[in-house]
């Protein structure tokens, strides 16, 4: 589903972000990515969105080459993804049935659809009331929860959350992550880069632990991780 | 349709660049038009003149009425040539007097010389092929002078060719500062909806659809800025008509091909700078 083969990324200014990661993410997975700043981990996800390339190595996410992929390609491709942010990136000058409904309508879907799956979004995150809200009337947890619905308002196949509880307080972290587990059991592969220790401290997911650029620890294949797959 | 009500947004977002922009275009546009409607005009009247274009050849005293006829023969041969007509003295004092009206008296008496007139076929009545055909009349050795309208034809085509050249001149450097000023005002509408943009991105909307409303406005100010200068232009002429002179007008293809060209200066300077721009944010 999501492959990474010895990927390296190095910018050009700032060095290698990335050095030589060859991961799988397989369907419906729940990942905690870790690590200190710096470490690599939104360029790992970037790579993912193929918003950045690899240097060198490939990444193969449900058939898309980073190698190969047109920008038309990696669009089409971002419309199978779910992407969510620390800083929620709402449009603030639109409610958050119009917030949702901007990623269907952005993507040619016809306004006959639009309606029925913000809805249905909307449910998901238990927003049900507050479609009319504007993001200012909102608050951040509940901001996120927009933000979570409108990735998942064209049924992805995987959520991409970039320290999603950056800015929350702890009973609202508590409840974004109860949302995206929820989202998890019902099918959906959900990779969330966080700091946050003790919300992993306290689950049986599978751990991927970066730093420098490099895969550290992977719960999964026992540390430290193959050089190759 | 969001793109159009986008372009909208854009307009009222940046009004004072966007007409800028829309003015521009219109003078680019304006500048071919007024110059061109010269070249027209001046085009127009080359054609009603040259019918008149003939060559005089005049004749020494004591040539042979033979002598005339041999070489207006010869002459009408030419393949620039259409016909050439013998003059003897008399007819050309008739046809003087006649010209003359009321001063006829001036000419009792008077000897005029005879003349070969020469007309040339249409499409060879250029300076330069006149020219060329009255140099060769007057190598008969009976030939003594010879008159064309030689001076205000050539000024007449300069004429042309000056407005056309300073139109093209004009209007070209109108849309190059267009082109320019609409790339600027894409560029502040990008960055203003630099966020928006980026969500877009982010939730999988082609390059291609991001680009549309950026490249509607341009084509939309291009297709504005070619009306106002199709008024302009046509206010002009009607000024002209009015205390100057007589003038015709570009005909409907012409203007088609007008507010085309106004659409297309819009396109090229939003497709410049979009494409630059959305690649930064
Ligand atoms: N767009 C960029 N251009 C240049 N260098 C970058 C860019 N993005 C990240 N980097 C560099 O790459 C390295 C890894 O950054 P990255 O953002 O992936 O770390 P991170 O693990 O997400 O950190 P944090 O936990 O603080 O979010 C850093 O040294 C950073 O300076
Ligand atoms: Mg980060």
């Amino acid at each position: 589903m999501i492959r990474f083969t010895h990927v390296t990324k190095t910018y050009p200014r700032t060095g290698t972000a990335v050095q030589d990661v060859t991961l799988h993410v397989g369907k419906g997975e729940f990942i905690f990515l870790t690590g200190p700043s710096g470490a690599g981990k939104s360029t790992l996800l970037k790579m993912v969105y193929m918003e950045e390339r690899p240097t060198t190595g490939e990444v193969r996410v449900s058939g898309t080459s980073s190698v190969t992929a047109s920008s038309r390609e990696v669009a089409k491709l971002r419309r199978k993804l779910g992407i969510v942010f620390q800083d929620f990136r709402l449009l603030d000058n639109r409610t958050a049935e119009q917030n949702i409904g901007f990623a269907l309508e952005v993507t040619g879907a016809p306004q006959s659809v639009i309606g029925p799956k913000v809805a249905r979004a909307l449910t998901q995150v238990g927003l049900a009331a507050k479609g009319t809200s504007f993001p200012r009337e909102l608050s951040g947890g509940e901001q996120q929860r927009v933000a979570i619905a409108r990735a998942l308002v064209n049924d992805p196949f995987v959520l991409i959350a970039d320290e999603p509880t950056g800015n929350l307080d702890d009973r609202a972290t508590r409840g974004i992550f109860q949302l995206l587990r929820d989202i998890n059991a019902s099918g959906t592969a959900v990779i969330m880069a966080t700091h946050n220790l003790e919300l992993i401290r306290r689950q049986e997911f599978r751990t991927v632990e970066m730093n420098r650029g490099m895969i550290v620890f992977d719960s999964d294949e026992q540390l430290p991780p193959a050089r190759d797959a | 349709m969001r793109p159009f009500r986008d372009a909208l947004i854009t307009f009222r977002r940046s009004p004072l660049l966007s007409a800028l922009s829309v003015t521009t275009i219109a003078f680019s546009l304006f500048a071919f038009g007024l110059f061109g409607l010269v070249a027209l005009n001046i085009r127009e009247a080359l054609d009603r003149l040259e019918d008149r274009v003939e060559i005089r050849a005049f004749v020494t005293d004591g040539t042979t009425p033979e002598q005339i006829a041999q070489a207006s023969g010869d002459i009408a041969t030419y393949p620039e040539v259409l016909s050439a007509a013998a003059v003897t003295q008399e007819q050309a004092l008739a046809r003087a007097q006649q010209e003359l009206g009321d001063f006829r008296d001036v000419f009792e008496g008077a000897a005029l010389p005879a003349s070969i007139d020469v007309k040339l076929r249409a499409g060879m009545r250029d300076p330069a092929t006149v020219k060329r055909v009255a140099s060769r009349v007057k190598a008969f050795p009976f030939v003594d002078d010879i008159r064309y309208g030689e001076e205000w034809i050539e000024k007449l085509y300069r004429l042309r060719n000056i407005a056309g050249i300073a139109g093209l001149a004009l209007g070209l450097s109108f849309a190059l500062v267009s082109m320019i000023i609409i790339g600027a005002t894409i560029r502040m509408a990008v960055l203003a909806r630099a966020k928006e943009i980026s969500i877009m991105r982010l939730v999988g909307a082609t390059d291609a659809y991001i680009r549309r409303p950026f490249l509607l406005e341009g084509v939309a100010k291009g297709i504005v800025g070619g009306l106002l200068a199709l008024l302009l232009t046509w206010l002009s002429r009607l000024l002209i008509d009015r205390f100057i002179i007589k003038t015709v007008f570009f005909d409907a293809r012409v203007i088609m091909l007008g507010l085309l060209f106004g659409a297309l200066i819009g396109l090229l300077g939003s497709a410049v700078s979009v494409g630059r721009h959305l690649r930064r944010v």
